[in-house]
């Protein structure tokens, strides 16, 4: 009879200290050596991991009032702009956000060497960080302006929200243009000679469950090295099963997570402030997830290896900014995990910019904290939108 | 006369030219070369010490033909605490010194291999890769 687990039977045997846990690397020797029904059988809980430049990401904080009291129309933090169009003291400091004066790509590439996502690494530290607010004054709200400083401590809530992140998978960029250029998937050298990836394959959370199986709101996660849980789906969710031209499947593409979190319990190991020059500052995310073996089904999801997931290879001179359709083809995380890839007949230098020893380590994290019985894993509210109810992207009218 | 440390960095299309020649042809210069390499995008990188009165002239020469000089800085580091070993930099540094080992995917710098042309402190996304005057 096949093996069938619940997610109370998977809680029960991890407060007993029972629970046989494993990182997707480890299940996929696992299900080498014994097979697809014994992994079932005997593994409970499979982590997985990516620390990796997620733009989408930012914080709600709320700085507590002053005497005077005041709305804060407009807040600065360390001179970069909040968004603060929300009730009084209030804002939303996004990571790819810039100081006020920054010389962004005037002086072309630009180095963007600071940002939000720098700023909520600052604040993780517990650095203390500048506050600068106006407002227009109310009856209410009489204060126009003030100038003090904060540590995230001092402060009431700091609470990570990140719209978009995680992405299942990722293009595989190059640059068929005869200049370099400068984009969020790092300086791409001209004439086709090196190509990035950003995913940290069979390591990567959404690879492991392709149809959203187990993944749903309210599902328990490791975020920025603390506590965190799926709020949401995240923006431009678009959950597909990639094909190539002789519609091979080529594995899935297209998920995307909203997450949620204390940042006051995260670290700065695991959010950490970056810059991709010519383009923008951004925050560095690690992020892992437990999938619980349910049954067979989702063994065979958790198991996939790089060989069997594949990434889009996209130019970034032309089709990507132009929005035009089709890419060059697809590549394994096999293929590129050995630093070369073949594209139109030429061999391509490929580097990551997903860290992997760091999703094996936020992996191995998560999976001491659920052995260890401080974790337990949830069964979602709501499992999200998937393959099967075919979200297609819409496109602004120009 | 003091001999001056310099960095050329050449792109495909440079790498051809016989400039050292000419800098000895030309420009009577005394030329001893520190370190030298060509990768295989043919991108090229030499590190010079160059002694002679026409110095300013062979290197308005060099410059004319295409090739970026730069003043030689004694080295880069990488700031371990700051590197996430994402590995971004490794198919920008030419020679390699930046480098994955598999099947860990842990990223390495040998700086015997680094030629200081410092393309890893501005690509690396951390800003890892500090420049040692």
């Amino acid at each position: 009879m096949s093996t069938e687990k619940t997610y109370a039977e998977i809680n029960e045997k991890i407060k007993n200290g029972k629970a046989v846990v494993m990182t997707a690397e480890e299940l996929i020797a696992f299900v080498e050596e014994k097979g697809f029904s014994r992994a079932t059988q005997e593994v409970d809980v499979v982590t997985t991991g990516t620390f990796s430049p997620m733009c989408s990401s930012g914080a709600f904080l709320n700085f507590g009032h002053s005497e005077p009291r005041i709305r804060m129309q407009r807040v600065w933090l360390n001179d970069i702009e909040a968004y603060a169009g929300l009730a009084a003291v209030d804002a939303y400091i996004g990571a790819t956000q810039v100081p006020e004066h920054d010389p962004l790509n005037s002086n072309y590439p630009g180095e963007f060497k600071y940002g939000g996502g720098h700023l909520l690494q600052e604040l993780v530290e517990r650095k203390r960080v500048k506050l600068k607010a106006v407002s227009y004054g109310t009856d209410c709200y009489p204060r126009q302006e003030i100038e003090t400083s904060f540590t995230i401590d001092e402060i009431n809530e700091a609470i990570l929200f990140n719209p978009r992140n995680a992405y299942q998978n990722y293009n595989c960029a190059v640059n068929l243009s005869s200049r370099t250029i400068y984009t969020y998937m790092g300086v791409l050298k001209p004439n086709l000679s090196n190509a990035h990836y950003c995913s940290a394959g069979q390591l990567s959370p959404l690879l492991k469950d392709p149809y959203f199986k187990t993944i749903g709101i309210g599902t328990r996660i490791f975020l920025g090295g603390g506590v965190g849980y799926v709020a949401w789906n995240g923006t431009q969710h678009f959950p597909s099963i990639q094909k190539d031209s002789t519609g091979r499947e080529l594995g899935p593409a297209g998920g995307t997570l909203a997450l949620i979190g204390d940042l006051k319990q995260m670290n700065s190991q695991w959010l950490r402030g970056a810059s991709f020059l010519g383009y923008g500052a951004t925050l560095a995310v690690g992020i892992g997830l437990p999938i619980p073996i349910l049954n067979e089904e989702i063994t065979n999801f958790a198991a996939a290896k790089d060989k069997d997931l594949y990434a889009p290879i996209v130019d970034y001179s032309d089709a990507y900014p132009n929005r035009k359709p089709g890419n060059l083809g697809f590549v394994s995380y096999a293929e590129l995990k050995t630093g070369e890839i073949l594209v139109n007949g030429k061999k391509v230098p490929a580097a990551p910019l997903s860290s992997y020893p760091g999703a094996k380590k936020i992996a191995g994290t998560l999976k001491q904290w659920i052995s260890d019985g401080t974790f337990l894993i949830t069964e979602p509210v709501k499992l999200l939108p998937n393959f099967n109810d075919q979200i297609t992207a819409n496109a602004l009218k120009s | 006369m003091a001999p001056e440390r310099i960095v050329l960095r050449f792109t495909p299309d440079t790498t051809e030219k016989p400039v050292i020649y000419r800098l000895v042809k030309d420009y009577d210069l005394v030329i001893n070369i520190l370190k030298a390499n060509i990768n295989p995008q043919k991108e090229g990188t030499l590190v010079l010490e160059l002694t002679g009165e026409k110095y300013q002239q062979g290197i308005e020469y060099l410059r004319q033909e295409g090739v970026l000089v730069q003043p030689l800085i004694e080295g880069i580091t990488r700031n371990e605490q700051l590197c996430t070993m994402c590995g971004g930099c490794t198919d920008i540094c030419p020679t390699r010194a930046l480098y994955i080992e598999r099947p860990s995917m842990e990223v390495f710098f040998n700086d015997d291999k680094c030629i200081v042309c410092q393309l890893c402190v501005k690509a690396c996304p951390m800003h890892a890769m500090e420049v040692r005057f």
